[in-house]
């Protein structure tokens, strides 16, 4: 039995020790097209502020693959896989034959076809190696536009805002983090952005890159404003990193599709994280998640059921914290109801920037927004909504700050608080 | 494995189990200096929630056996002990808040003070450094400073 996996992230990672809880002998092979140890992603925009260093970047320690009895096969493109004689085809066209395969490739950055995006100081920020890049050459830029204020953008800026160097954002919605927040909220951290000096623009898109030759030297919006910049980051969103397999006959839709086993179509051949769409618990809908602790535990359920595991998966909803400084911002579930039976709780206390929301469809907490102070204790929020069990009781206090155990149900609160969990 | 498990009945809301805990957790676990003179002022790790009169508890880490907050770190600054336990390696914690927004309990704390980094403008900077604490379950104690500290009885260390 050969294990293969493409990816060596949250949920290679997640497979790796799922599998080892199983078989802890055949032999598990990782490829990946980077050249890096696995590391986390998410910390590119921390290292760019220079509030981590290359050394904690990891998100295993070194003797991870060894420990494992895992073969990587690092710096590697992975162009095809061959469904029937189970092989997956490298750049170099070099075949390497399995067993049981997980694609676990994640999300590749969206980049729109802007004139001038080609030009070579124009960046997307998804990787350690576009952190390194622009690290490399922070020094010499004093002027960034950003593309997109979603959650990537947001990181870019802190980065870039962190080393002080100028932003300029700019964002096609009214808003910024329009897919995390509601108005009101967004407004709060825009405030905080536009304090930090960072020039906000909404309502607006970049049409066109321009420069002098290869190099970008400023962008034009679409009502014609030009702003002049020494470089440019692309960060409208990711979307699933499928490219490779398009002719393969694994079915894809938003994302590879998958059941709650987290296999595809093709029996033997599983997929996870940012790369499929899954089960949304809350709409029921199947779509991609991207978010790091769902890619862990889908490559984990994967995993498991390569190695005779029998986990299934039951769904996860989206939620970020995301924290522009001054601004922590904590987003559950769905935050823009649409369609009948939901019901909004909101304190609005946007002078001292906080704010708190909390939405409720069938007597069952489906989501939050929580900005400032509030964030501190919405773990007890994202249980509430993991379970879905009336919160009418209590629902008054949902609201408070201090709104905890002491407002449950005594049964409810004695079964957390008093059993092992 | 054995946790810190709370018994309402027998919480007055004294909040002695803070005060044990901030002790615990300070440099010169001396009570009135971590209070008054310690940067960072250590955080009690443990929260007595109240509504008065009549009903509080004190709550803190459950130490789950399959945590929400490891699987949504993304540094693995939250990882658990062969013991069992579940900790934060601080130097690793870039205090995203992930682990707070995954965890059931409300029981992680953003510790959040100003202090000697290694900030993006060099070594020896004061910067605002941000991590994430919990509930270690007092690894130099035999029994938890809260539990030891508790006059009623209202906490205990235990296996269930
Ligand atoms: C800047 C930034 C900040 C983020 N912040 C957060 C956050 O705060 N919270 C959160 O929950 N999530 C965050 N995310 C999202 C999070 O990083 C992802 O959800 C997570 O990394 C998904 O993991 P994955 O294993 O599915 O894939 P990825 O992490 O995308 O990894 C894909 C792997 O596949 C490899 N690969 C891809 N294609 C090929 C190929 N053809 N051949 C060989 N190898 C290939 C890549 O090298 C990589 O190793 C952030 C992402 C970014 C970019």
């Amino acid at each position: 039995m050969k294990y293969l996996i493409i990816g060596n992230s949250a949920a290679a990672v997640g497979a790796v020790e799922a599998i080892r809880r199983n078989d802890k002998g055949n032999p598990i092979t990782i490829i990946s097209d980077e050249p890096h140890h696995v590391y986390s992603r998410p910390l590119i925009s921390y290292l760019l502020a220079g509030h981590t260093k290359e050394d904690k970047m990891y998100y295993r320690d070194e003797n991870f693959y060894k420990e494992n009895n895992v073969e990587t096969v690092f710096n590697k493109r992975v162009t095809g896989v061959d469904t029937k004689k189970k092989q997956v085809i490298l750049e170099d066209k070099k075949k390497i034959d399995y067993d049981k395969l997980l694609i676990a490739t994640g999300g590749t950055p969206f980049v729109p076809p802007i004139k001038g995006k080609d030009r070579k100081n124009v960046y997307t920020f998804t990787k350690w190696s576009d952190a390194e890049e622009i690290i490399k050459i922070s020094k010499k830029v004093q002027k960034v536009v950003v593309i997109g204020a979603g959650m990537i953008g947001l990181k870019a800026i802190e980065g870039l805002n962190a080393i002080g160097i100028d932003v300029t954002v700019v964002e096609l919605a009214p808003e910024v983090l329009s897919r995390a927040l509601d108005k009101d909220a967004s407004r709060i951290v825009q405030r905080k952005m536009e304090e930090a000096g960072v020039e906000v623009i909404t309502n607006n898109e970049v049409v066109e890159i321009t420069g002098k030759g290869n190099v970008a030297t400023g962008v034009v919006l679409r009502d014609k404003k030009k702003i002049k910049c020494d470089l440019v980051i692309v960060a409208i969103g990711v979307i699933p990193n499928t490219g490779f397999i398009k002719e393969s006959g694994i079915k894809i839709n938003r994302g590879i599709v998958v059941d709650e086993r987290m296999e595809t179509n093709i029996k033997g051949v599983y997929a996870a994280g940012d790369v499929v769409e899954a089960l949304n618990m809350l709409t029921n809908e199947k779509m991609p998640i991207p978010i790091w602790p769902l890619a862990y535990r889908q490559g984990s359920i994967a995993g498991d059921n390569m190695s005779g595991g029998t986990l299934v998966y039951k769904g996860g909803f989206p939620m970020n914290s995301i924290e522009f400084p001054g601004a922590p911002t904590i987003s559950l579930g769905i935050i823009d109801p649409r369609g009948e039976g939901y019901e909004s709780l909101i304190k609005n206390d946007a002078k001292n920037g906080n704010y708190k929301r909390i939405i409720i469809k069938n007597e069952r907490l489906v989501g939050a927004i929580l900005v400032g102070d509030d964030v501190d204790r919405a773990g007890i929020l994202t249980g509430l909504i993991k379970e879905q069990k009336p919160v009418t009781a209590f629902k008054d206090k949902l609201l408070d700050r201090n709104f905890g155990f002491v407002h449950m149900p005594r049964e409810h609160r004695r079964e957390k608080l008093e059993k092992a969990i | 494995m054995k946790i810190v498990y709370p018994k309402e009945e027998a919480c007055m809301a004294c909040r002695l189990c803070e005060v044990a805990c901030i002790t615990e957790h300070s440099k010169s676990k001396d009570t009135l200096k971590a209070y008054k003179k310690e940067n960072p002022t250590p955080l009690s790790r443990t929260l007595v929630e109240e509504i008065f009169p009549g009903l509080s508890v004190s709550v803190m880490c459950r130490h789950c056996s399959d945590a929400p907050c490891i699987e949504a770190c993304f540094t693995s600054a939250m990882h658990r002990k062969p013991d069992g336990r579940v900790i934060v390696n601080e130097p690793k914690c870039v205090g995203c808040w992930m682990c707070i927004m995954a965890c059931p309990f409300g029981v992680i704390k953003r510790n959040q003070y100003i202090g000697e980094g290694q900030g993006a403008r060099g070594k020896g900077q004061e910067i605002k450094i941000k991590l994430s604490s919990k509930c270690d379950l007092c690894p130099d104690r035999s029994i938890p400073a809260c539990v030891e500290a508790c006059p009623n009885k209202a906490l205990a260390h235990e296996e269930r």
